[in-house]
Protein backbone atom coordinates (compact mmCIF):
# COMPACT_ATOMS: atom_id res chain seq x y z
CA UNK A 1 0.00 0.00 0.00
CA UNK A 2 1.60 3.19 -1.47
CA UNK A 3 0.80 6.45 1.49
CA UNK A 4 0.82 9.29 -0.05
CA UNK A 5 4.19 11.23 0.00
CA UNK A 6 4.70 9.90 3.81
CA UNK A 7 6.71 6.55 2.88
CA UNK A 8 9.02 9.53 1.23
CA UNK A 9 10.59 10.69 4.32
CA UNK A 10 14.30 10.97 4.31
CA UNK A 11 15.91 10.44 7.83
CA UNK A 12 19.69 11.83 8.01
CA UNK A 13 21.78 10.30 10.70
CA UNK A 14 22.66 13.98 12.38
CA UNK A 15 25.48 13.73 15.22
CA UNK A 16 27.37 10.96 14.18
CA UNK A 17 30.51 12.47 16.55
CA UNK A 18 29.62 15.82 19.42
CA UNK A 19 32.41 17.60 18.18
CA UNK A 20 34.42 18.03 14.91
CA UNK A 21 37.41 16.37 16.19
CA UNK A 22 37.15 12.37 17.26
CA UNK A 23 40.25 13.35 19.27
CA UNK A 24 42.99 14.83 17.19
CA UNK A 25 41.96 14.03 13.94
CA UNK A 26 38.87 15.32 12.22
CA UNK A 27 35.40 13.73 12.24
CA UNK A 28 32.71 13.79 9.46
CA UNK A 29 31.10 16.65 11.35
CA UNK A 30 30.91 20.51 10.28
CA UNK A 31 29.73 23.52 12.25
CA UNK A 32 26.34 23.98 10.86
CA UNK A 33 25.49 27.39 8.81
CA UNK A 34 26.41 30.63 10.47
CA UNK A 35 27.50 28.66 13.70
CA UNK A 36 31.36 29.96 14.78
CA UNK A 37 33.08 27.26 17.12
CA UNK A 38 35.78 28.67 19.09
CA UNK A 39 38.34 25.25 20.05
CA UNK A 40 40.57 25.66 22.92
CA UNK A 41 43.45 22.15 23.17
CA UNK A 42 45.83 21.94 25.24
CA UNK A 43 48.30 18.54 25.74
CA UNK A 44 50.57 18.76 28.62
CA UNK A 45 53.73 17.05 28.43
CA UNK A 46 54.29 13.06 29.31
CA UNK A 47 53.10 11.69 32.05
CA UNK A 48 56.19 10.03 32.35
CA UNK A 49 57.87 13.26 33.50
CA UNK A 50 57.18 11.85 37.06
CA UNK A 51 56.39 14.01 39.87
CA UNK A 52 59.22 16.41 39.80
CA UNK A 53 57.20 18.01 36.60
CA UNK A 54 54.33 17.10 38.43
CA UNK A 55 53.24 14.31 35.86
CA UNK A 56 53.86 16.37 32.92
CA UNK A 57 51.37 19.55 34.00
CA UNK A 58 54.29 22.03 34.31
CA UNK A 59 54.76 22.49 30.63
CA UNK A 60 51.37 22.31 27.95
CA UNK A 61 50.91 23.51 24.30
CA UNK A 62 47.98 24.78 23.18
CA UNK A 63 46.21 25.67 20.06
CA UNK A 64 43.60 28.26 19.63
CA UNK A 65 41.02 27.24 16.76
CA UNK A 66 37.98 29.46 15.46
CA UNK A 67 35.40 27.25 13.10
CA UNK A 68 32.64 28.35 10.85
CA UNK A 69 30.31 26.97 8.90
CA UNK A 70 29.45 29.02 5.19
CA UNK A 71 26.55 26.42 4.94
CA UNK A 72 25.28 23.54 6.81
CA UNK A 73 28.06 21.05 4.36
CA UNK A 74 31.06 23.43 4.12
CA UNK A 75 33.02 25.12 6.76
CA UNK A 76 35.86 26.58 7.10
CA UNK A 77 38.76 26.86 9.57
CA UNK A 78 41.91 28.18 11.18
CA UNK A 79 44.01 27.31 14.25
CA UNK A 80 47.45 28.40 15.53
CA UNK A 81 49.47 26.01 17.52
CA UNK A 82 51.94 27.11 20.08
CA UNK A 83 54.22 23.55 19.53
CA UNK A 84 56.32 24.97 16.18
CA UNK A 85 54.00 28.07 16.35
CA UNK A 86 52.31 26.56 13.81
CA UNK A 87 49.70 28.19 11.55
CA UNK A 88 46.93 25.76 9.95
CA UNK A 89 43.86 26.48 7.65
CA UNK A 90 41.46 23.75 6.82
CA UNK A 91 37.95 23.19 4.80
CA UNK A 92 35.95 20.75 5.21
CA UNK A 93 33.21 19.58 2.84
CA UNK A 94 30.09 17.55 3.89
CA UNK A 95 29.84 14.91 0.54
CA UNK A 96 27.30 12.78 1.83
CA UNK A 97 25.20 12.43 4.82
CA UNK A 98 23.84 8.64 6.25
CA UNK A 99 20.51 8.51 5.86
CA UNK A 100 17.34 6.02 6.30
CA UNK A 101 13.96 5.82 4.47
CA UNK A 102 13.28 6.60 0.87
CA UNK A 103 17.04 7.25 0.60
CA UNK A 104 19.48 4.58 2.07
CA UNK A 105 23.03 6.03 2.42
CA UNK A 106 24.96 4.09 4.90
CA UNK A 107 27.90 6.25 5.66
CA UNK A 108 28.83 9.90 5.98
CA UNK A 109 31.48 11.11 3.67
CA UNK A 110 33.14 14.64 4.40
CA UNK A 111 35.98 15.45 2.54
CA UNK A 112 38.75 17.46 4.51
CA UNK A 113 41.75 19.42 2.89
CA UNK A 114 44.49 21.33 5.30
CA UNK A 115 47.12 23.63 5.15
CA UNK A 116 49.51 24.43 7.52
CA UNK A 117 53.06 26.41 8.30
CA UNK A 118 55.46 26.48 10.88
CA UNK A 119 56.50 29.82 11.52
CA UNK A 120 59.09 29.11 14.64
CA UNK A 121 62.83 30.54 13.61
CA UNK A 122 65.28 27.80 12.81
CA UNK A 123 69.00 27.84 12.23
CA UNK A 124 69.30 27.60 8.89
CA UNK A 125 65.93 29.89 8.71
CA UNK A 126 64.09 27.67 6.23
CA UNK A 127 61.69 29.05 3.09
CA UNK A 128 58.13 29.12 3.52
CA UNK A 129 57.92 26.71 0.94
CA UNK A 130 59.97 24.36 3.07
CA UNK A 131 58.28 25.04 6.42
CA UNK A 132 54.83 24.33 4.55
CA UNK A 133 52.54 21.25 4.83
CA UNK A 134 49.30 19.99 3.10
CA UNK A 135 46.91 17.38 3.76
CA UNK A 136 44.28 15.76 2.59
CA UNK A 137 41.45 13.03 3.99
CA UNK A 138 38.17 11.47 3.48
CA UNK A 139 36.30 11.15 6.11
CA UNK A 140 33.92 8.15 5.86
CA UNK A 141 31.63 7.23 9.49
CA UNK A 142 28.68 5.46 9.80
CA UNK A 143 26.75 5.59 12.56
CA UNK A 144 25.83 1.96 13.60
CA UNK A 145 23.49 2.68 16.51
CA UNK A 146 22.14 5.61 18.80
CA UNK A 147 25.41 5.10 20.81
CA UNK A 148 28.06 3.48 18.79
CA UNK A 149 30.00 5.18 15.83
CA UNK A 150 33.05 3.84 13.60
CA UNK A 151 34.85 6.45 11.10
CA UNK A 152 37.81 5.56 8.59
CA UNK A 153 40.25 8.31 7.46
CA UNK A 154 42.40 7.69 4.69
CA UNK A 155 45.14 10.55 4.51
CA UNK A 156 47.70 12.00 2.79
CA UNK A 157 50.00 14.13 4.05
CA UNK A 158 52.82 16.30 2.06
CA UNK A 159 55.94 18.31 3.76
CA UNK A 160 58.27 20.04 1.54
CA UNK A 161 60.67 19.20 3.81
CA UNK A 162 60.91 16.40 5.78
CA UNK A 163 62.65 16.73 8.92
CA UNK A 164 64.39 13.81 8.15
CA UNK A 165 65.97 13.49 5.45
CA UNK A 166 65.44 10.02 4.60
CA UNK A 167 61.47 10.32 5.18
CA UNK A 168 59.01 10.67 2.55
CA UNK A 169 57.63 13.94 1.82
CA UNK A 170 54.46 12.25 0.82
CA UNK A 171 53.09 10.01 3.41
CA UNK A 172 49.81 7.69 3.00
CA UNK A 173 48.15 6.70 5.89
CA UNK A 174 44.74 5.68 7.35
CA UNK A 175 42.85 6.97 10.47
CA UNK A 176 40.39 5.08 12.31
CA UNK A 177 38.40 6.17 15.24
CA UNK A 178 35.26 5.76 17.17
CA UNK A 179 33.11 6.72 20.14
CA UNK A 180 30.80 4.99 22.56
CA UNK A 181 27.97 6.81 23.79
CA UNK A 182 27.77 6.08 27.38
CA UNK A 183 24.28 8.82 28.56
CA UNK A 184 23.38 11.30 26.59
CA UNK A 185 25.72 13.84 27.13
CA UNK A 186 28.90 11.35 27.61
CA UNK A 187 31.08 9.23 25.60
CA UNK A 188 34.36 7.57 25.39
CA UNK A 189 36.22 8.12 22.44
CA UNK A 190 39.45 6.34 20.84
CA UNK A 191 41.40 7.15 17.59
CA UNK A 192 44.55 5.73 15.91
CA UNK A 193 46.65 6.73 13.18
CA UNK A 194 48.16 4.19 11.16
CA UNK A 195 50.72 4.99 9.10
CA UNK A 196 51.68 2.59 6.41
CA UNK A 197 55.14 1.45 6.20
CA UNK A 198 58.60 2.30 4.91
CA UNK A 199 57.48 6.10 4.48
CA UNK A 200 59.03 7.43 7.96
CA UNK A 201 61.74 6.80 10.33
CA UNK A 202 61.25 3.60 12.64
CA UNK A 203 61.50 6.45 15.79
CA UNK A 204 58.06 7.60 15.05
CA UNK A 205 55.13 5.89 16.06
CA UNK A 206 51.78 5.73 15.56
CA UNK A 207 49.15 8.12 17.06
CA UNK A 208 47.19 6.56 19.71
CA UNK A 209 44.43 8.18 21.63
CA UNK A 210 41.80 7.99 23.89
CA UNK A 211 38.81 10.24 25.30
CA UNK A 212 36.11 11.18 27.40
CA UNK A 213 33.58 13.81 25.75
CA UNK A 214 31.28 15.71 27.62
CA UNK A 215 28.57 17.99 26.29
CA UNK A 216 26.57 20.61 27.72
CA UNK A 217 24.73 22.76 25.60
CA UNK A 218 27.42 24.81 23.49
CA UNK A 219 30.45 23.55 25.05
CA UNK A 220 32.09 20.07 24.23
CA UNK A 221 34.67 18.57 26.80
CA UNK A 222 37.57 16.18 25.23
CA UNK A 223 39.34 14.87 28.39
CA UNK A 224 41.99 12.73 26.53
CA UNK A 225 45.17 11.13 26.34
CA UNK A 226 47.57 10.95 23.72
CA UNK A 227 50.98 9.75 22.69
CA UNK A 228 51.52 12.86 20.38
CA UNK A 229 52.19 16.46 21.22
CA UNK A 230 51.27 18.51 18.30
CA UNK A 231 47.68 18.91 17.18
CA UNK A 232 47.69 19.22 13.34
CA UNK A 233 47.67 16.36 10.84
CA UNK A 234 51.73 16.75 10.09
CA UNK A 235 52.68 16.68 14.03
CA UNK A 236 50.51 14.05 15.29
CA UNK A 237 50.25 11.48 12.27
CA UNK A 238 53.71 11.90 10.88
CA UNK A 239 55.94 12.81 13.64
CA UNK A 240 54.19 11.60 16.82
CA UNK A 241 57.34 10.24 18.66
CA UNK A 242 55.99 9.37 21.87
CA UNK A 243 55.19 5.70 22.52
CA UNK A 244 52.59 4.70 24.88
CA UNK A 245 54.48 1.16 26.03
CA UNK A 246 57.29 3.68 27.74
CA UNK A 247 54.40 6.00 29.00
CA UNK A 248 54.91 8.68 27.12
CA UNK A 249 51.47 9.63 27.15
CA UNK A 250 50.26 13.30 27.13
CA UNK A 251 46.87 14.33 29.17
CA UNK A 252 45.17 17.11 27.11
CA UNK A 253 41.66 18.71 26.50
CA UNK A 254 39.92 20.12 23.98
CA UNK A 255 37.31 22.72 24.88
CA UNK A 256 35.03 24.18 21.48
CA UNK A 257 32.45 26.38 22.12
CA UNK A 258 30.17 27.01 19.53
CA UNK A 259 28.52 30.97 19.19
CA UNK A 260 25.24 30.90 16.84
CA UNK A 261 24.96 33.83 14.52
CA UNK A 262 21.37 33.22 13.48
CA UNK A 263 18.98 36.58 13.35
CA UNK A 264 17.78 36.85 16.80
CA UNK A 265 13.83 38.08 16.88
CA UNK A 266 13.83 40.63 20.04
CA UNK A 267 12.36 39.18 22.89
CA UNK A 268 9.95 40.58 24.89
CA UNK A 269 10.77 41.45 28.07
CA UNK B 1 4.68 3.62 11.66
CA UNK B 2 3.50 0.27 11.64
CA UNK B 3 0.37 1.58 14.14
CA UNK B 4 -0.19 4.36 11.37
CA UNK B 5 0.05 2.51 8.69
CA UNK B 6 -2.24 -0.29 10.63
CA UNK B 7 -5.04 2.59 11.32
CA UNK B 8 -4.80 3.76 7.52
CA UNK B 9 -5.10 0.49 5.94
CA UNK B 10 -7.87 -0.34 8.82
CA UNK B 11 -9.78 2.94 7.49
CA UNK B 12 -8.66 2.24 3.81
CA UNK B 13 -10.31 -1.78 3.98
CA UNK B 14 -13.41 -1.07 6.18
CA UNK B 15 -14.53 2.28 4.68
CA UNK B 16 -13.52 1.45 1.42
CA UNK B 17 -16.68 1.70 0.13
CA UNK B 18 -18.05 4.52 1.54
CA UNK B 19 -15.17 6.14 2.23
CA UNK B 20 -13.11 6.39 -0.71
CA UNK B 21 -14.24 9.84 -1.44
CA UNK B 22 -14.55 11.10 1.83
CA UNK B 23 -11.08 10.47 2.50
CA UNK B 24 -8.95 13.54 2.81
CA UNK B 25 -4.93 13.82 3.06
CA UNK B 26 -2.28 16.19 3.57
CA UNK B 27 -1.08 17.99 0.52
CA UNK B 28 0.65 20.56 2.47
CA UNK B 29 1.18 21.16 6.20
CA UNK B 30 3.21 23.73 8.48
CA UNK B 31 4.02 22.69 11.78
CA UNK B 32 5.32 24.91 14.27
CA UNK B 33 6.38 25.09 18.34
CA UNK B 34 7.59 27.70 20.33
CA UNK B 35 9.19 27.80 23.75
CA UNK B 36 9.74 31.65 25.36
CA UNK B 37 11.47 32.36 28.13
CA UNK B 38 13.14 35.76 29.62
CA UNK B 39 16.54 34.20 28.55
CA UNK B 40 15.91 32.87 25.13
CA UNK B 41 12.98 31.92 21.95
CA UNK B 42 13.08 28.88 19.97
CA UNK B 43 10.97 28.06 17.40
CA UNK B 44 11.33 25.66 14.62
CA UNK B 45 9.54 24.78 11.72
CA UNK B 46 8.34 21.01 10.30
CA UNK B 47 6.40 21.09 6.73
CA UNK B 48 6.95 17.21 6.49
CA UNK B 49 3.90 16.63 8.26
CA UNK B 50 1.33 13.97 7.12
CA UNK B 51 -2.21 13.86 7.95
CA UNK B 52 -5.56 11.89 7.18
CA UNK B 53 -8.91 12.94 7.52
CA UNK B 54 -12.14 10.27 6.91
CA UNK B 55 -15.21 12.52 6.85
CA UNK B 56 -17.82 9.99 7.20
CA UNK B 57 -16.79 8.66 10.47
CA UNK B 58 -14.21 11.71 11.58
CA UNK B 59 -10.76 10.04 12.17
CA UNK B 60 -7.94 12.32 12.34
CA UNK B 61 -4.88 11.21 11.98
CA UNK B 62 -1.59 13.09 11.76
CA UNK B 63 2.29 11.84 11.83
CA UNK B 64 5.03 14.28 12.12
CA UNK B 65 8.63 13.42 11.36
CA UNK B 66 10.46 15.05 14.89
CA UNK B 67 13.74 15.27 12.69
CA UNK B 68 12.60 17.08 9.73
CA UNK B 69 12.18 20.21 12.00
CA UNK B 70 13.96 23.06 10.74
CA UNK B 71 16.00 25.63 13.45
CA UNK B 72 17.24 28.40 12.37
CA UNK B 73 20.48 27.67 15.14
CA UNK B 74 21.55 24.26 13.78
CA UNK B 75 22.89 23.59 17.41
CA UNK B 76 19.85 23.83 19.13
CA UNK B 77 18.49 21.22 16.28
CA UNK B 78 21.26 19.00 16.73
CA UNK B 79 20.35 18.94 21.03
CA UNK B 80 16.71 18.96 19.87
CA UNK B 81 17.08 15.51 18.11
CA UNK B 82 20.03 14.14 20.26
CA UNK B 83 19.29 14.95 23.58
CA UNK B 84 15.61 16.02 23.92
CA UNK B 85 13.19 14.44 21.80
CA UNK B 86 15.68 11.81 20.66
CA UNK B 87 14.46 11.19 17.28
CA UNK B 88 16.52 8.30 16.38
CA UNK B 89 14.61 6.42 18.83
CA UNK B 90 11.58 7.81 18.63
CA UNK B 91 11.06 9.41 14.82
CA UNK B 92 7.56 10.34 14.60
CA UNK B 93 4.56 12.31 16.99
CA UNK B 94 1.79 11.28 16.00
CA UNK B 95 -1.78 12.16 16.83
CA UNK B 96 -4.33 9.52 16.28
CA UNK B 97 -8.34 11.10 17.25
CA UNK B 98 -11.55 11.76 16.29
CA UNK B 99 -13.55 14.73 15.68
CA UNK B 100 -16.23 14.91 17.99
CA UNK B 101 -18.86 17.08 16.74
CA UNK B 102 -21.12 15.22 14.34
CA UNK B 103 -20.80 17.65 11.68
CA UNK B 104 -21.16 17.23 8.15
CA UNK B 105 -18.13 18.07 6.57
CA UNK B 106 -18.67 17.81 3.13
CA UNK B 107 -19.73 21.79 2.81
CA UNK B 108 -18.62 24.25 2.39
CA UNK B 109 -18.07 26.47 5.44
CA UNK B 110 -16.05 26.99 8.34
CA UNK B 111 -16.31 24.94 11.80
CA UNK B 112 -15.05 25.39 15.28
CA UNK B 113 -14.30 21.76 16.08
CA UNK B 114 -12.72 19.23 18.89
CA UNK B 115 -10.52 16.40 18.66
CA UNK B 116 -10.08 13.86 21.19
CA UNK B 117 -6.95 11.17 20.91
CA UNK B 118 -4.05 10.21 21.85
CA UNK B 119 -0.72 12.44 21.64
CA UNK B 120 2.43 10.42 21.02
CA UNK B 121 5.74 12.43 21.50
CA UNK B 122 9.28 11.34 22.62
CA UNK B 123 7.52 7.63 22.85
CA UNK B 124 5.00 8.91 25.31
CA UNK B 125 1.17 8.47 25.01
CA UNK B 126 -0.66 11.43 26.14
CA UNK B 127 -5.04 11.30 26.41
CA UNK B 128 -5.40 14.90 24.32
CA UNK B 129 -8.44 17.08 23.54
CA UNK B 130 -7.76 19.65 20.99
CA UNK B 131 -9.74 22.57 19.46
CA UNK B 132 -9.33 23.52 16.20
CA UNK B 133 -10.99 25.33 13.00
CA UNK B 134 -11.77 23.82 9.60
CA UNK B 135 -12.66 25.34 6.62
CA UNK B 136 -14.04 23.36 3.96
CA UNK B 137 -14.03 24.30 0.65
CA UNK B 138 -14.21 23.10 -3.04
CA UNK B 139 -12.66 19.68 -3.13
CA UNK B 140 -10.29 21.37 -0.13
CA UNK B 141 -10.10 21.30 3.84
CA UNK B 142 -7.51 23.28 6.05
CA UNK B 143 -7.22 22.37 9.35
CA UNK B 144 -6.20 25.03 11.68
CA UNK B 145 -5.22 23.95 15.87
CA UNK B 146 -2.91 25.42 18.73
CA UNK B 147 -2.19 23.91 21.32
CA UNK B 148 0.31 23.77 24.09
CA UNK B 149 2.57 20.76 25.24
CA UNK B 150 4.24 19.95 28.67
CA UNK B 151 7.55 18.63 28.28
CA UNK B 152 6.97 17.07 31.70
CA UNK B 153 4.04 15.12 30.01
CA UNK B 154 6.30 13.49 27.22
CA UNK B 155 9.22 12.80 29.55
CA UNK B 156 11.62 15.45 28.01
CA UNK B 157 14.33 16.36 30.64
CA UNK B 158 15.94 19.46 30.46
CA UNK B 159 18.88 19.77 32.53
CA UNK B 160 19.44 22.38 35.26
CA UNK B 161 21.64 23.95 33.46
CA UNK B 162 19.86 25.11 30.42
CA UNK B 163 16.41 25.09 32.40
CA UNK B 164 15.92 28.94 32.27
CA UNK B 165 15.93 28.65 28.41
CA UNK B 166 13.50 26.34 27.30
CA UNK B 167 10.18 27.00 28.27
CA UNK B 168 8.29 24.13 30.24
CA UNK B 169 5.09 24.16 27.98
CA UNK B 170 5.74 24.62 24.62
CA UNK B 171 3.01 26.45 22.44
CA UNK B 172 2.64 24.39 19.11
CA UNK B 173 0.69 25.47 16.31
CA UNK B 174 -0.47 23.62 12.94
CA UNK B 175 -2.43 24.47 9.49
CA UNK B 176 -2.77 21.41 7.43
CA UNK B 177 -4.38 21.32 3.83
CA UNK B 178 -6.25 18.56 2.34
CA UNK B 179 -7.33 17.06 -0.98
CA UNK B 180 -9.43 14.14 -1.73
CA UNK B 181 -7.02 11.15 -1.03
CA UNK B 182 -6.19 9.12 -4.22
CA UNK B 183 -5.22 5.68 -3.90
Amino acid sequence: MKLVSDSNEVFVRTATFKARRIINGHSVETVGKNNLDFIISHRFDRLNRGFEEFFGLDAATNRLGLEYGINDRFMIGMGRSSFQKVFDYFTKYKLIRQSTGSINIPVSVTLFGGYAIRTQKTVPQLSAFNRSSYTAQILIARKFSEAFSLQISPTLIHRNRADIFTDNRTVFASGIGGRMKLTKRTSINGEYNYVLPNQINDNYKNNLAFSFDLETGGHVFQLLFTNSYGMTERQFITETDGSWGSGDIHFGFNISRTFSFEKKKKVNP
Amino acid sequence: MKQYLILVSFILTFNFASAQNKLYSSNKSDVSFFSKTPLQDIDAKNTRANSIINLSNRDLVVRIPVSSFQFKNKLMQEHFNENYLESEKFPYATFKGKIIEDLELSKPGVYSVNASGILTIHGVDQERKFSGKITVAENKLVLETAFDVMLIDHKIDIPKLVFKKIAEKIAVSASLNYIPYKK
